[in-house]
């Protein structure tokens, strides 16, 4: 029989291998940064919706009867409401997926997208779970807000490239009527893009 | 030994392998119909079940929880019971699991493309699907974990079993981390450090580990002598068990997530790769002097191409993983050649490999054709070698179009003719599966082509 030997018992591998290094690593990697982070106060969604958003209330202006019978008037309720809808399409969508959600200081992304990203910008409830994403085949979103009029977001979400003739994006049809007319998805997903970065002050959102 | 019979259930390895091959034959039909939206040819435009952000989806998860678990489970299922002796806890639990995993892949493929996908990444499944998995994967655990320990009071475990064992624990670990505390609990940064890890424990606890084990198994039976040196076996699972759980955040560099823990993640991704050149050594010197079984024989030619793979990838990794490489290549396709490579280039053609040694045994035929073996594994290896540099160039272009201040359509510009060769790869990688699958029916069936004779019939004819 041969010798038998700690590091290769059932028991050593397990609690070592198996959990031990998996805590440290999660200690170190992730707690590390949970604990540190902690000190932001998280937002809920109403906290964000408290002020209603220019452009949401343009749309309930550009699109008066699509508006009242999607979501009635430009409320703070109504607008939190949006917020959240938009972002879930968003994740269903795999948006998320090919748009990422942060400006890295480097490689002229201040230039391109506007001011750096910093964590406090992500410790609300929109981003749980997160968004970054890991690949840009259509442009970073996260200063998305009040650069690109409504109109515009409308027509890109209904046909991509009748406004973007080499873009790669999907259509997205469904998010409006028969008609061609905004439903209360459309309302939510051109809510929601038009929030990201909406708590920028204008002067650093130059590009 | 006499009671080998009894221990092995043939049947379920072989309903894992058929349940593996369907699901990677649903995850190439996705990956194509993605490649083709982005040459503009997508063929569903207006379906919203089918919408391509959806069918990226399906691609991804299709291929980790259908094809590679299933796949990496029929060779746990055909090691375990000869490693240690001792069979599963129990058959009908086996079955259970596999049916299990089945539905709930079935489930998840319905899931997203029914809109409830969880913004995870490798961890698309659905909120509602994530506590079976959990519950599945703490089955799994309990079935394999048995006849580990009985063998573990008999004499030390081998390497394979180490590596199991691991796999067993790390996996309900990881899911559980990724997938309910970024969802509920931890937002934003914080969250991206749990998901960063996630996507990368999924490969890097999961897979890797079963892979290795596999390899540690399969190879020195085939060859018929032992690994070269046991002590380099042992640094390759500690190495990896140490610095593995340590360097997910390498997904999100130059991200709002504090600096040390990206400063942390780079040192561990470029330990690994010390780890893994001496796992390669350990390897290829098992090889020495025996060369001729990658040209004769295919299972091996299989897992040693797999394995110079893994080492490019993993060189790749240790590189592209700097912050300076990073401000480069992040965000662009270079990734997504660098994930394909890992992902079908290693595992894919280890179980592949592993396929094409036990089909035989499993349907206690010979192979139909060796020729087509060939052709399968030519197709494959050059596919995925095209799609690599393909994806990866375009990266570099993609990088620096961003970088130069260039208008962003560029890099989509620029992309294109990358993107119709990326298409042209996958459809090679599709024919050689379509003739290895096909090799396996015929196998199945009881056919065998007469090659010596046909090779024979060609020479006089010429």
């Amino acid at each position: 029989m041969e010798k038998k030997t700690l590091r290769e018992s059932f028991g050593f591998i397990l609690l070592v291998a198996g959990i031990g290094f998996f805590v440290v690593g999660f200690i170190f990697q992730m707690l590390g940064p949970v604990v540190f982070l902690n000190k932001i106060p998280m937002k809920s969604v109403e906290e964000m919706a408290s002020r209603v958003s220019p452009e949401f209330t343009l749309l309930s202006e550009d699109y008066p009867e699509e508006f009242r019978k999607a979501f009635g008037e430009p409320t703070p309720e109504s607008y939190a409401q949006a917020l959240l809808e938009g972002r879930d399409i968003y994740i269903a969508e795999g948006c998320w997926h090919c748009h990422s959600q942060y400006v890295r200081p480097i490689a002229n992304e201040p230039l391109r997208y506007g001011a750096v990203s910093v964590a406090s910008e992500y410790q609300n409830e929109l981003q749980l779970p997160q968004l970054f994403g890991t690949r840009r085949v259509g442009p970073d979103l996260i200063r998305e807000a009040g650069i690109r009029s409504n109109d515009w977001h409308m027509q890109h979400l209904y046909d991509p490239q009748s406004v973007e003739p080499k873009s790669v994006m999907p259509a997205y049809p469904w998010l409006f009527d028969e008609d061609g007319r905004p439903t209360r998805r459309a309302f939510s997903m051109v809510a929601y893009l038009q929030w990201l970065g909406s708590w920028q002050n204008p002067e650093e959102k130059e590009r | 030994m006499e009671h080998r019979e009894n221990i092995m259930d043939y049947n379920i390895v072989k309903a894992h392998i058929l349940a593996a091959l369907l699901f990677l034959g649903v995850s190439l039909i996705a990956g194509l119909l993605y490649s083709l939206q982005f040459t503009g040819d997508y063929p569903f435009r207006s379906v919203e079940f089918l919408s391509p952000g959806k069918i990226r989806m399906l691609h991804t998860n299709a291929v980790a929880y259908g094809w590679l678990l299933n796949g990496l489970l029929a060779g746990v299922y055909w090691v375990v019971p000869r490693l240690t002796g001792y069979p599963p806890l129990s058959r009908a639990l086996s079955w259970f699991i596999f049916w299990v995993l089945q539905l709930l892949v079935l489930a998840t493929a319905v899931g997203i493309l029914a809109g409830y996908a969880q913004a995870i990444e490798w961890g698309e499944t659905p909120i509602f699907v994530d506590p079976f998995i959990t519950l599945g994967l703490i089955l799994l655990a309990v079935n394999f974990v048995p006849p580990i320990i009985r063998a573990g009071k008999d004499a030390p475990l081998y390497v394979s079993l180490w590596y199991f064992t691991g796999a067993l624990v790390w996996v309900i670990l990881v899911y559980i981390m990724g997938n309910y505390l970024p969802q509920f609990f931890v937002p934003g940064a914080a969250g991206a450090a749990i998901t960063g890890n996630f996507i990368h424990d999924l490969v890097g606890l999961l897979v890797t580990p079963l892979g290795w084990g596999l390899m540690y198994f399969f190879v020195p039976i085939i060859i018929g002598r032992p690994i070269w040196s046991h002590s380099l076996s042992l640094m390759g699972f500690w190495g990896l068990a140490f610095f593995y759980p340590m360097q997910g955040l390498h997904h999100f560099m130059w991200s709002p997530v504090p600096m040390y823990v990206q400063y942390s993640a780079v040192v561990a991704t470029i330990a690994i790769e010390v780890v893994v050149t001496t796992v390669l050594a350990n390897f290829i010197l098992t090889l020495r002097g025996n060369g001729d079984y990658l040209r004769h024989n295919f299972p091996i030619r299989w897992f040693y191409t797999g394995m110079i793979f893994y080492w490019i990838t993993c060189f790749q990794c240790a590189i592209q993983v700097t912050l300076t490489v990073q401000k480069l290549i992040h965000f662009t396709d270079w990734v997504v050649g660098h994930s394909h490579l890992v992902m079908f280039g290693v595992f894919s053609f280890w179980i592949i490999g592993m396929i094409t040694e036990l089909w035989p045994r499993l349907t206690q035929n010979q192979w139909y054709s060796e020729r087509l073996h060939s052709w399968a594994y030519w197709l494959n290896t050059l596919g995925l070698a095209l799609m690599f540099i393909t994806l990866t160039i375009a990266g570099v272009v993609q990088g620096v179009t961003w970088w130069g201040l260039n208008h962003f359509m560029d890099s989509v510009v620029f992309s294109l003719p990358f993107w119709y060769v990326r298409t042209i790869s996958g459809l090679m990688i599709i024919a050689g599966i379509a003739i290895f699958v096909f090799n396996m029916w015929m196998t199945a069936r009881g056919h065998v082509r007469d090659e010596a004779r046909l090779a024979q019939e060609q020479t006089v004819a010429t």
